[in-house]
């Protein structure tokens, strides 16, 4: 961790670590660019160990299945009944279980991602990755409303039926604020503010814990135990964090292509 | 320390980056990486497992209409056997009945049998009984005029060589003989 090699431990002020260090030294420099960072290659990582466990867990396709088999089964049930099929609905909730299932996957590995030692860093804590994401369900979202409802879904989607006129000049620009302009942005930062703030903790902990250890009195030294069993819980507490987020971003996105599929009941 | 700190924070106001600000790479790699798992799960992952489900689906659905018609067969075999045993059993009462009736007729006939052997037994008795009570009353007359004779002789003393004379003492023996018998017979 950069929090390590603080200089401020040298003057006895405790400087805590910031944004600066989220970003790590690249592994690999290029070009006037950042380089190849660590996040990059965590997702590339993330990218091979669920496409090959998924594609093992599926490839026997026994009826009476092995434990990879049931592990990959319920983990594929989990996205494909309690969020597609109960979100979306019994008729066309299939077309969609690929792209939530890839969502859930994806973004609940770069999160565990932080929780596990030595990796600890998940990809989010970067917003770009974020960004990407929310971005393909708007345009995702965006997609299957204007292709069940023609440019009309955009009426649908900002004037709320059942509301008088005279209020329509007040709730059609919040409708159009908060659905198409508010809602990529919540989407996104949620899961990458969750993330930096959770490595952040980490991170704060980590040097906190160090820079009192190195005090020469005691009971600063002692006082850096306090800090250990904060952090420790603060870690369990990201851990839940880490999976309850992939968990929503997927959930919202399921009921942003909910929406878009029922613009005109909604 | 005071310095310190506010010349930290300008050292770190000019190094750091707006945390909002992302960088392009590390969304090219996302979207890339994103894609690619995309495509594999397309591809490969949900067409195996909805491909598993449903064949355990059909599986299970299969195992229940063979289970039904198990159950079915199994019923029908019952009932086939009901029917056999029931037809067996009229077949043995049939039977039994028939049985009886034989038996009865049989013994019937062999009453009937026995009863004329009895009276053709018995009629065969009389008759020899009545032949063989003419005989011994042939041989008895015979004798009988021998003994009366020979009786006669010895009592009269006199000699009854004289054939003609002997017949007709024995003949008027015997007719008294018989008068007496005739009378004791009243």
């Amino acid at each position: 961790m950069i929090a390590l090699a603080l200089p401020a431990q040298d003057s006895g002020t405790f400087t805590p670590p910031g944004i600066d260090q989220m970003h790590l030294p690249a592994i690999l420099p290029w070009g006037a660019s950042d380089g190849f960072s660590k996040q990059m290659l965590l997702v590339i990582l993330s990218v091979v160990l669920i496409a090959s466990f998924f594609i093992a867990a599926a490839r026997k396709q026994q009826l009476v299945p092995g434990k990879l088999q049931f592990a990959g089964e319920m983990a594929y049930g989990f996205v494909r009944n309690s969020i597609a099929k109960d979100i979306i609905g019994g008729r066309d909730f299939m077309k969609f279980v690929p792209l939530l299932f890839s969502l859930f996957f994806f973004i609940l590995v770069n999160n565990i991602y932080g929780a596990i030692p030595v990796i600890q860093l998940p990809s989010f804590s970067h917003v770009g990755g974020a960004y990407v994401l929310a971005a393909v369900v708007y345009v995702t979202w965006i997609g299957i409303g204007i292709k069940k409802n023609g440019l009309k879904y955009f009426k649908l989607a900002t004037v709320p039926s059942g509301v008088p006129w005279y209020i329509l000049p007040i709730v059609v620009p919040i409708e159009i604020i908060s659905n198409f302009m508010v809602r990529p942005v919540t989407h996104s930062l949620r899961l990458f503010a969750t993330m930096m703030a959770g490595h952040l903790i980490v991170m704060i902990a980590g040097s906190g814990i160090e820079f009192l250890v190195m005090q020469e009195n005691v009971l600063l030294k002692g006082a850096s135990v306090l800090v250990l069993v904060g952090a420790v819980a603060m870690y369990m507490l990201e851990a839940l964090i880490m999976v309850l987020q992939a968990y929503v971003f997927t959930l919202l996105t399921a009921i942003y292509i909910e929406g878009a599929l029922h613009a005109d009941s909604h | 320390m005071n310095q310190q700190i506010i010349s930290a924070a300008a050292q770190g106001a000019a190094e750091s980056a707006n945390p909002l600000v992302p960088n392009p790479w590390e969304m090219g790699v996302v979207l890339a990486g994103f894609a690619v798992l995309f495509y594999i799960v397309v591809k490969f992952v949900v067409p195996m497992f909805e491909k598993t489900f449903a064949e355990r689906a059909e599986a299970i659905e299969g195992g229940i209409a063979k289970a039904e018609k198990a159950q079915a067969e199994a019923s029908a075999a019952l009932e086939e056997y009901k029917q056999q045993l029931h037809d067996a059993r009229a077949e043995a009462n049939r039977i039994r009945e028939e049985a009886r009736a034989e038996g009865a007729q049989i013994l019937a006939e062999l009453k009937t049998k026995a009863a004329a052997e009895s009276a053709r037994i018995t009629e065969q008795a009389h008759a020899q009984i009545e032949s063989e009570r003419q005989a011994a009353v042939v041989s008895l007359r015979s004798e009988v005029g021998t003994l009366a004779t020979t009786l006669a002789e010895r009592i009269v003393g006199e000699s009854l060589s004289d054939d003609e004379r002997a017949a007709r003492v024995v003949d008027r023996f015997l007719a008294d003989l018989e008068t007496q018998s005739a009378g004791a017979a009243k």
